[in-house]
């Protein structure tokens, strides 16, 4: 597969910019022609990770999310490669996080995003060190319908 | 404010547009100030007008559902999209309410 385009989407980390963010990151996948239902995981795999950027990465401070997502095509098949990063507070212990159920939030929170994201997409990876931030990359093949 | 209606001690609350971190609070909030109002044996939270949900939504029923169980009330959903159905089984909330599909 070649690189056929790519784009970056920096915002401050406030509620407001997550719909921004997954509706932005899903028109530019619309380039690989997906389903409805895989637009669908899309937006809701970005919403996951930038929402815990904001409520776990910065929590009550503020900072800047930034997301960065690769195209690529063959004749064959298209991905999309999406990156969300933060320079957040990072993550303790990323093996307990990944735990369905598992949160450090309040009662508005389920622990489910990080579940989510796993289930909606083929490759997933998280980073993270400690007052540095975390980085969430999410890899999802869109196969080409005739 | 959310659109609801009272039938005998049924209220059915009804969401509408994007779920997530932004508007989940306020959703939340909107409900339980209906249950508290209302008392209902039955909550039934329709999300045919619900567009996107994340796990927002989850936490959302998830904490409806425990504040109508310590009255002893029931919960269940209704008319709930094909893609926030799939979120909602990963969570296993359909182990724990009925979801219906209509209201
Ligand atoms: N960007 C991040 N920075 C710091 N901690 C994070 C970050 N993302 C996730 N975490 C930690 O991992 C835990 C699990 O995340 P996950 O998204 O699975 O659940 P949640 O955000 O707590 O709840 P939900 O996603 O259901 O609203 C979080 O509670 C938090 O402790
Ligand atoms: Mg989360």
């Amino acid at each position: 597969m070649y690189l056929s385009n790519e784009m970056a989407l920096s915002f401050p980390a406030k509620s407001a910019n997550e719909g921004f963010a997954r509706v932005s990151v899903a028109a530019f996948a619309a380039q690989l022609d997906p389903t409805v239902e895989e637009l669908a995981e899309i937006k809701t795999v970005v919403s996951e990770a930038v929402t815990n950027a904001i409520v776990h990465g910065y929590k009550e401070t503020t900072g800047i999310v930034h997301i960065k997502a690769k195209l690529y095509s063959d004749s064959f098949a298209g991905k999309i490669v999406i990156t969300v990063r933060d320079s957040g507070e990072g993550i303790k212990d990323i093996k307990q996080a990944l735990e369905p159920c598992f949160t450090t939030g309040a009662d508005d929170r389920a622990g489910m995003g990080f579940t989510i994201m796993q289930s909606f997409t083929d490759k997933f990876r998280v980073t993270s060190s400690l007052g540095k931030g975390t980085t969430v990359l999410m890899e999802k093949t869109i196969v080409r319908r005739s | 404010m959310a659109a609801y209606t009272v039938n005998n001690d049924v209220l059915t609350v009804q969401f509408k547009g994007e779920i997530d971190h932004h508007s989940a609070g306020r959703m939340a909030k909107e409900a339980d100030e209906l249950i508290t109002k209302y008392e209902p044996s039955l909550l039934i939270l329709d999300f045919g007008g619900v567009t996107f949900s994340d796990s927002s939504g989850i936490a959302v029923v998830l904490g409806r559902y425990k504040k109508m169980t310590a009255k002893g009330g029931q919960t269940e959903l209704a008319s709930v999209p094909k893609s926030i159905k799939r979120i909602f089984s990963l969570a296993a909330l359909d182990k724990l309410v009925k979801i219906r599909e209509n209201v």
